[in-house]
């Protein structure tokens, strides 16, 4: 079943196109993510999931909800983990927690499963605490609990781990693991993208409102990355053939770093051009482009 | 309906107002009885209203009824714009409660800081004061709707409003003008007659007319068509409320 379904999504802010005819599916299950540069749209794409935010065009479904026309259904499918640290400075934590299940029409059956979240979540001992008294990282957690109290089947985590510590970043993902072992779909925009990289399923990639790739990560790599080839020669001296001058990124000594397009006979080329040449090859290290390389290749690419 | 969700709205927006009761109960209860003494001392030997009531029993009614009207819409209005400032609306907005059930739980919390804001001052003024209740089904009904009505007022405000200063504008430039004008220190017959004719367009003076019309059984003009005039701007700001709420003005945009 798919469990997000983003249909020709169009939105502008006073001239601004923040959408632009985005087209989405997420399966139910998936660990799904979200990347893009500030202002790609993948907030108001979140908005307009959570009814928080109206499209101007297109239709959106969460479990098969209308976030418009279904809204109340929609939203007891879907837990969002907004990306500022959002407070009501007027209660307590396991106050919060109860009002936000309230509102679901969760009732007094679900505390055992507030009192499990705080602590899973290690929030046990500021359950009594006012929000005011929280450090942003514990904010966050209550965030992220709020987000969870009517068990949702879909959440939404929109920059969760922004300004949190090595620690409280390595609890949020295995709890968030969990959850997904668990069969919650997850939907995470994050700017760390090793993040993304070890964690989703699935990446789109947004840019000036639009999704510029769409794809599982291995799938990523292999439709738009490059990756990149060191070869130390021996008998280097002189000029090198013109193969491995058009995929030169580097040249230190008798050692030489290349650029080569994944699925492609550019190194069989490379390798035959220094054979013919005369250069032995001595050793040969090749190392896999990351996220963020893809990222800015295709974000730099689409605002130049 | 969701009603376990309108009922946590309902009693979290009790719950935040009761935090600060000082500010939001105590406040109020004692600006009127500060009014109801000053006013009654200075004028109580010169001025007797409807031919032989005193001064002072003249007053209860009018600052209870004013203190309604200003405290609906002050909390409705406030904890809106507070909501709105501080991001925690978000919370709301993310539950799956309808534009009515949101609008009933804010509407609702707002009346009954204000009913027991008049309770409050009705209780203090009996203490000192013979405070008698001719009709109190009148007084149960003005007072009802009146509360509703500026609650819903402060809630399409709220909405409306970006910042404090926004909801004070309108508080001190049109509740307050409005609320002092609306006969709560004296009867609309003691004006000249324009200002007579004028004081009828003000829906307040209806509000506190009935309500005093429900404690000493007189009043400038027919109660009924105070309950109509209220009920008729109840519905009116009722489908405002919800045709706002529908198009996401402010709240989802």
């Amino acid at each position: 079943m798919v469990a997000v379904s983003i249909n020709q999504l169009y939105k502008s802010f006073a001239g601004l196109q923040a959408l632009n005819g985005v087209d989405l599916q997420i399966a139910e299950g998936e660990m799904f993510g979200l990347l893009g540069p500030n202002g790609a749209g993948k907030s108001t794409l979140i908005n307009i999931m959570a009814g928080l935010c109206r499209a101007d065009r297109g239709q959106v479904s969460v479990m098969g909800r209308d976030v418009v026309a279904q809204a109340a259904a929609s939203r007891r499918h879907l837990g969002v983990v907004p990306q500022e640290l959002l407070f009501d400075p007027f209660f307590k934590v396991r106050e919060v927690l109860q009002i936000q299940a309230g509102y679901f029409g969760v009732d007094r059956r679900n505390r055992a499963w507030i009192e499990e979240l705080l602590e899973s979540l290690g929030l046990a001992d500021k359950a009594d605490n006012n929000m005011r008294s929280l450090s942003g990282g514990m904010k966050r957690r209550v965030l992220i609990a709020q987000a969870l109290v009517h068990r949702p089947r879909v959440l939404v985590l929109d920059e969760p781990t922004a300004g949190v510590d090595v620690d409280l970043r390595q609890s949020l993902w295995s709890f968030v693991e969990r959850l997904h072992r668990e069969g919650t779909t997850v939907l995470l925009t994050t700017h760390y993208l090793e993040e993304a990289e070890a964690l989703c399923e699935r990446i789109a990639i947004m840019n000036g409102g639009e999704v510029v790739a769409l794809d599982s990560r291995a799938g990523l790599m292999q439709r738009y990355s490059h990756y990149q080839v060191r070869l130390r020669l021996g008998g280097l001296t002189g000029e090198l053939p013109d193969p491995v001058t058009a995929a030169l990124l580097r040249r230190e000594n008798d050692e030489i770093w290349l650029q080569v397009a994944h699925g492609s006979e550019q190194l069989a080329v490379i390798l035959d051009a220094l054979h013919q040449q005369r250069l032995q090859v001595l050793e040969v290290e090749t190392e896999q482009q990351n996220l963020e390389d893809l990222f800015l290749e295709l974000t730099q690419a689409e605002s130049t | 309906m969701n009603l376990r969700g309108t009922w946590t709205l309902f009693r979290k927006e009790v719950r935040r107002f009761m935090v600060v009761a000082m500010q939001t109960l105590l406040a109020p209860v004692i600006t009127a009885l500060l009014y109801l003494v000053i006013f009654s001392h200075v004028m109580a030997d010169r001025v007797t209203m409807y031919d032989d009531l005193a001064y002072s029993s003249f007053l209860v009614p009018g600052l209870i009824m004013m203190s309604i009207i200003q405290n609906a819409f002050a909390n409705s209005s406030s904890s809106l714009v507070f909501s709105k400032v501080t991001g925690s609306i978000v919370f709301v907005l993310l539950g799956p409660l309808t534009h009515l059930e949101f609008c009933l739980a804010f509407v609702a919390a707002a009346m009954v800081r204000a009913l027991l804001v008049g309770l409050a001052i009705f209780v203090a003024a009996s203490l000192y004061l013979e405070v008698q209740v001719a009709a109190p089904l009148y007084v149960l009904l003005f007072g009802f709707f009146g509360a509703a009505t500026l609650a819903t007022t402060g809630f399409i405000v709220g909405i409306w409003a970006d910042k404090f200063d926004h909801a004070a504008t309108f508080q001190n430039f049109v509740i307050m003008p409005l609320s002092f004008l609306s006969g709560v220190f004296y009867s609309i017959h003691s004006l000249p007659g324009v200002w007579q004719q004028i004081s009828k367009f003000n829906p307040l003076f209806y509000m506190i007319d009935g309500f005093r019309y429900g404690f000493f059984g007189q009043s400038d003009v027919d109660p009924q068509i105070g309950i109509a005039v209220m009920c008729g701007a109840l519905a009116m700001l009722g489908i405002i409320s919800l045709t706002i709420l529908r198009s996401g003005y402010k709240l989802r945009t």
